[in-house]
């Protein structure tokens, strides 16, 4: 019952993260220029959409130029406040699924598709990963 | 360097817009998931509630006030300070009981609700009484300190 309820948590607060990604992302693009490709967008992401929303960029990206991009960041925000240990790993799971949301709601509105998850290993550092769905 | 400019201006009214943003989708959230506006409106005080707890701890440290001699001073504070240092917005104060022991803040630019617009079916909604529950946790936790440094 009480994992049931968790997913549902996160689902909600991922959708939640999609609407305010959506939004953002528009108020945020109407002046830029075009972007190249795919990659544009997500080098965007990590650079200027993260900075303001982290204040930070995020420290890693990879990508195996088939619509998988893994985003690493070393020091998340929303997870620096809290104990470094292993005490709350199980717990980092909703703190992440906004943030899941507000990409996929963010590439949403670039035309992108797509599925984000994310994993933390070691608090404070997290990945996101993005599968981009070829329509 | 003018560039550099712009990035700061744009880049806070951005933090408000998140801010606003997320505010409206939680507010979306619990509509749904409550069916009248009166739960929302007590779900929206509770959480209020709880950020208030603990804002309160991050004001007395950031702001370096001192302690308020009267309630005037209480409302100056919040008004002035408070407010300015977490909304950016100093709303006016009015409305004073002849008692002296209430008062009412009034907001002009509420960035909770920029680009809000209520439906019709959600009247009764108080759209910003999170940020009641936030005084009413922060204020709380003042007068339980004072109180317990009296006796």
């Amino acid at each position: 019952m009480r994992a049931e309820e968790n997913g549902r948590c996160i689902t909600k607060l991922e959708n939640m993260g999609f609407r305010v990604g959506q939004g953002l992302i528009e108020r945020f693009t109407k002046d830029t220029a075009r972007f190249k490709d795919e990659l544009d967008i997500m080098k965007f992401i990590c650079k200027d959409f993260w900075t303001t929303v982290f204040k930070k960029q995020i420290d890693n990206l990879r990508t195996n130029h088939q619509g998988i991009y893994v985003l690493q960041d070393n020091k998340f925000r929303l997870l620096t406040q809290m104990s470094a240990g292993k005490q709350y790993l199980e717990h980092a799971s909703k703190y992440l699924a906004f943030t899941c949301g507000l990409i996929r709601g963010g590439l949403s509105n670039l035309g992108i598709k797509s599925i984000v998850t994310a994993e933390v290993s070691s608090m404070p550092a997290c990945k996101f990963q993005v599968m981009i769905q070829k329509l | 360097m003018s560039r550099q400019a712009n990035r700061g201006t744009e880049s806070k009214k951005m933090s408000s817009e998140l801010f606003t943003l997320t505010y409206g989708a939680l507010v979306t959230q619990l509509c749904k998931d409550y069916e009248n506006d009166e739960d929302v409106n007590k779900q929206l005080d509770k959480m209020g509630y709880n950020i208030g707890v603990r804002l309160i701890e991050d004001f007395l440290a950031r702001s370096n006030v001192g302690r308020c001699h009267d309630f005037r001073e209480t409302a100056d504070v919040i008004a002035k300070v408070a407010f300015k240092m977490y909304l950016g917005i100093t709303p006016s104060i009015t409305n004073w009981s002849p008692a002296g022991d209430e008062f009412s803040l009034i907001l002009e630019n509420n960035p909770l609700v920029d680009f809000v617009e209520l439906p019709d079916n959600h009247s009764s909604l108080i759209y910003s009484n999170l940020l009641c529950g936030v005084l009413r946790g922060a204020l709380e936790m003042i007068r339980k300190l004072r109180h317990t440094a009296d006796t």
